[in-house]
């Protein structure tokens, strides 16, 4: 059922978010939505979590959604799908629908690392044929860039702003996706937008295995990361560059890095141009610079000790 | 054909859900509750039901998938107490003002703190308010009508709203008694096809659930279900009618008991009213005209109606099995005040709060209430308005 | 737009015109605006697949116009233009200019 990815045949498909959305311009969810709906040749279901997604794509008497769609609250779009899914299995069963249907939510870091866990391990835990997509902006950002469990050391947010005393999160950013291998789900891999290739045939892949599947999609916001409404692509191209979003995915149990930048980047090409690390660029924080540099070192050797093929360059970027 | 067995009340409210068979069903453990979810689920094991299980990881997602499973077009249940349903707050609202007829027995217990798993009302109380129809039951075999009757409510086409069916924790849903069932047939043809409406899973028809409303419209959807409660009286008269067609056995709004020509009455929801009902009888017996009101369909609450039977009498008690914390009177006083308030000529009305954590409720207990109101209905004197009765000082 | 009484409503605020947001105009957000140089496009399509906002017209697999109507001028499709020999196929203008 995969087929050949190429933009020419892809941009015959309709595009089943439309126009008229209400995100910020040049945020990176929609993008990250669109690219998971044109990877699909299947009829798909989405919920969505509370969050910006949800309130900007279906306000009042519009939606900008074409597929069957549904928000119950913040915390809970992995139950909520759970149901569906259950629902279309018992009525399947019953040969009240034919349908190949596939079931997806979609939830930002808050609703998915923090309020929305429990939850969305219960869902993974008990099987459901679905696929959870996390898009993660790495903080709170529809109530205003509080900070997250995603949000990383050092970053500025309204609830940790960096002061005089407090040089913003003190605290690491949480490993969601090596939570979700732990579950020995089927498939869990990481993706970028800017690696839309990558990104795509992973939702490819992942429509192709039965059972949960956990997917966490970085998706830029200019207006918590404090950075230009026109490089979602680019920073998010440079959180893989950087090795601060490492491109890999975990199938039954084995680790692929499925890029692997051929030069790494220093960290501070991901966080100079981003106004949420602009005190890091301080004497006194330049220990926080060092740590980050560490930490990702670290969690990439880590990574690559794991992965069992270290292929140079992987799939290509864009 | 009737079969007449002893049953548990959960065991009853289980039979009834297998006979109607739903589509979908969330299930949690939580005492008292867990072996009717505990039965349902051997059901489905041994294929006596078409039923898929969601085993959930707690009540909020019991709550949530229920939503989802609802909202994609099939009958849906769950089955709670206590913390579980204060768990699913939240959730509670989201199904009703989403208006999905879930359905969902309630086994009453009381709330934390402290931790008590002993029956009262204050969890089911307290969640009076969140657009639930609520349907409370006597005993085993109200329970087991209630929870039949539920399904035809709650997926009525002007209707469209979730239903709590309320028995009390152990004194019911453990108790064994005398019960009728109905055949599997009789209750198949009686709750019928389900009637989707808007289902997720109709591809040729994409909607989306759940948007943002501003306040260019959010009242104007709250009004919508504010009208939609006002048809829930008689559809659950009709449902009702029906039923005693089917059974035999006689429903309303609320049950009355010796109350037509009462001077005295007790109003009082739930198990305890079939002790207090005894002791009316002693009463009557003694030559005092005593009488009892028992609410069934509590939510939305038939005020008119309730005010129309107690109007005439000179004085109430109302019995509650939870309290309304912030120096109130307990929930049902609330309602049976507001219903009488319009009235010039009304009964003096007490309260009394009883049975809490499981305390047992007994005869003496009606009986001291009773005495006290036939003493207000000749001195017109009120000593309390409000007291905790069966309590050490 | 006349707003609709509660009588008119679907039971639950339930949407069932899917993807009616269309109806909804974003273009009035834009401060800048993006401009197609034809002469400068490889029909790489990346604009089509970055662009937010569906903005971005492509017709039998050829890149077409900008859709003004929802184009909120964020910028992506010509910081992620290529061009041709360093020329972007994408700039953008000020608003009003």
């Amino acid at each position: 059922m995969r087929k050949l990815l190429t933009l020419k045949e892809l941009s015959k498909k309709e595009i089943l978010l439309s126009s008229g959305h209400r995100l910020c311009s040049g945020c990176g969810a929609p993008t990250v939505v669109k690219m998971v709906l044109l990877a699909s040749d299947y009829p798909v279901i989405a919920s969505n979590a509370t969050g910006c997604l949800e309130v900007s794509s279906c306000i009042s008497d519009y939606t900008a959604w074409k597929i069957p769609w549904i928000h119950n609250a913040f915390e809970n779009a992995a139950a909520t799908i759970s149901g569906v899914e259950t629902m279309y299995r018992s009525l399947k069963k019953q040969g009240k629908i034919d349908k190949e249907i596939k079931f997806i939510a979609f939830g930002g870091d808050g609703g998915t690392y923090d309020i929305g866990l429990q939850s969305l391990s219960g869902a993974m835990e008990r099987g459901h044929d679905m696929l959870y997509i996390c898009y993660d902006n790495e903080a709170y950002m529809n109530t205003g860039i509080q900070r997250s469990s995603a949000t990383p050391y050092g970053a500025d947010t309204t609830t940790r702003p960096a002061g005089s005393v407090i040089p913003g999160k003190t605290e690491q950013r949480k490993n969601l996706t090596r939570i979700m291998a732990a579950h020995n789900i089927p498939y869990v891999a990481q993706a970028s937008p800017s690696h839309w290739m990558d990104l795509m045939k992973k939702v490819q892949k992942a429509w192709e295995i039965k059972g949960p599947k956990f997917m966490n999609i970085i998706s830029p916001c200019n207006r918590g990361w404090r950075s230009r409404t026109d490089d979602a692509i680019l920073l998010s191209r440079l959180a893989v560059e950087t090795c601060h979003w490492p491109l890999y995915e975990i199938e039954n149990g084995v680790t692929r890095i499925t890029f692997k930048p051929k030069e790494k980047k220093p960290i501070v090409d991901f966080l100079k141009p981003q106004g949420r690390f602009k005190h890091l660029f301080s004497f006194e924080n330049e220990w926080i610079l060092k740590k980050l540099q560490e930490d990702i070192d670290r969690e990439w050797k880590r990574l690559q000790k794991e992965s069992s093929s270290e292929k140079e360059g992987g799939s290509s970027p864009s | 054909m009737a079969k007449i067995v002893a049953i548990t009340g959960n065991e009853a409210v289980a039979h009834a859900l297998r006979q109607v068979d739903p589509d979908v069903c969330a299930a949690y453990p939580i005492t008292p509750q867990t072996d009717m979810m505990q039965r349902f689920s051997s059901f489905v094991s041994d294929g006596l039901v078409k039923t898929e299980l969601i085993l959930v990881e707690s009540e909020h997602s019991a709550m949530s998938s229920c939503v989802g499973a609802s909202a994609a077009g099939g009958r849906v249940i769950t089955a709670t107490s206590s913390q579980g349903l204060a768990l699913m707050w939240e959730i509670l609202f989201i199904a009703s003002g989403t208006r999905l007829p879930i359905i969902m027995p309630v086994v009453n217990r009381a709330l934390s703190a402290p931790l008590n798993i002993h029956g009262d009302h204050s969890d089911a109380m307290g969640a009076r308010d969140t657009g639930w129809i609520q349907l409370w039951s006597e005993n085993a075999q109200e329970a087991y009508d209630n929870t039949i009757q539920a399904f035809r409510i709650a997926e009525h086409m002007d209707i469209r709203l979730p239903v709590m069916i309320c028995l009390d924790g152990f004194i019911i849903s453990h108790s064994i008694e005398r019960m009728e069932y109905l055949e599997d047939e009789e209750v198949r043809n009686f709750v019928g096809e389900f009637k989707q409406l808007n289902p997720l899973l109709d591809l040729g028809h994409p909607v989306s659930y759940g948007p943002l409303i501003l306040p260019d419209y959010y009242m104007e959807y709250r009004k919508a279900q504010d009208e939609v409660a006002s048809k829930v009286s008689s559809v659950v008269l009709e449902v009702a009618e029906d039923f005693e067609k089917l059974s035999g056995r006689k429903y309303g709004l609320f049950e009355t008991y010796r109350l037509e020509d009462a001077e005295i009455g007790l109003v009082i929801v739930n198990s305890a009213a079939g002790t207090s009902k005894d002791v009316v009888d002693e009463f009557r017996d003694r030559g005092i005209k005593a009488g009892l009101l028992k609410p069934r369909l509590y939510r939305p609450f038939p005020y008119k109606e309730t005010g129309e039977a107690l109007k005439h009498l000179k004085a109430v008690c109302v019995l509650d099995r939870a309290d309304a914390f912030g120096g109130s009177f307990g929930p049902v006083y609330l309602d049976i005040a507001t219903s009488l308030y319009q009235y010039k000529k009304k009964p003096i009305l007490i309260n009394k709060i009883y049975g809490l954590g499981g305390r047992d409720y007994l005869p003496e207990h009606a009986e001291l209430v009773l005495n006290e109101l036939a003493e207000i209905a000749k001195t017109g004197t009120v000593k309390s308005y409000k007291e905790y009765i069966s309590v050490r000082e | 737009m006349k707003l609709k009484g509660w009588k008119e409503l679907t039971p639950g605020a339930v949407i069932t015109e899917a993807g009616n947001a269309v109806q909804f105009k974003t273009g009035s957000w834009r401060s800048f605006k993006p401009v197609w140089i034809e002469e400068n496009c490889i029909q790489c399509l990346f604009c089509w697949l970055y662009c937010p906002d569906m903005a971005i017209k492509v017709r039998d697999g050829k890149r077409a116009e900008f859709d003004y109507d929802y184009c909120k001028g964020c910028g992506i499709c010509a910081l992620e233009c290529p061009g041709r020999k360093g020329n972007k196929a994408i700039i953008m203008v000020e608003e009003g200019k």
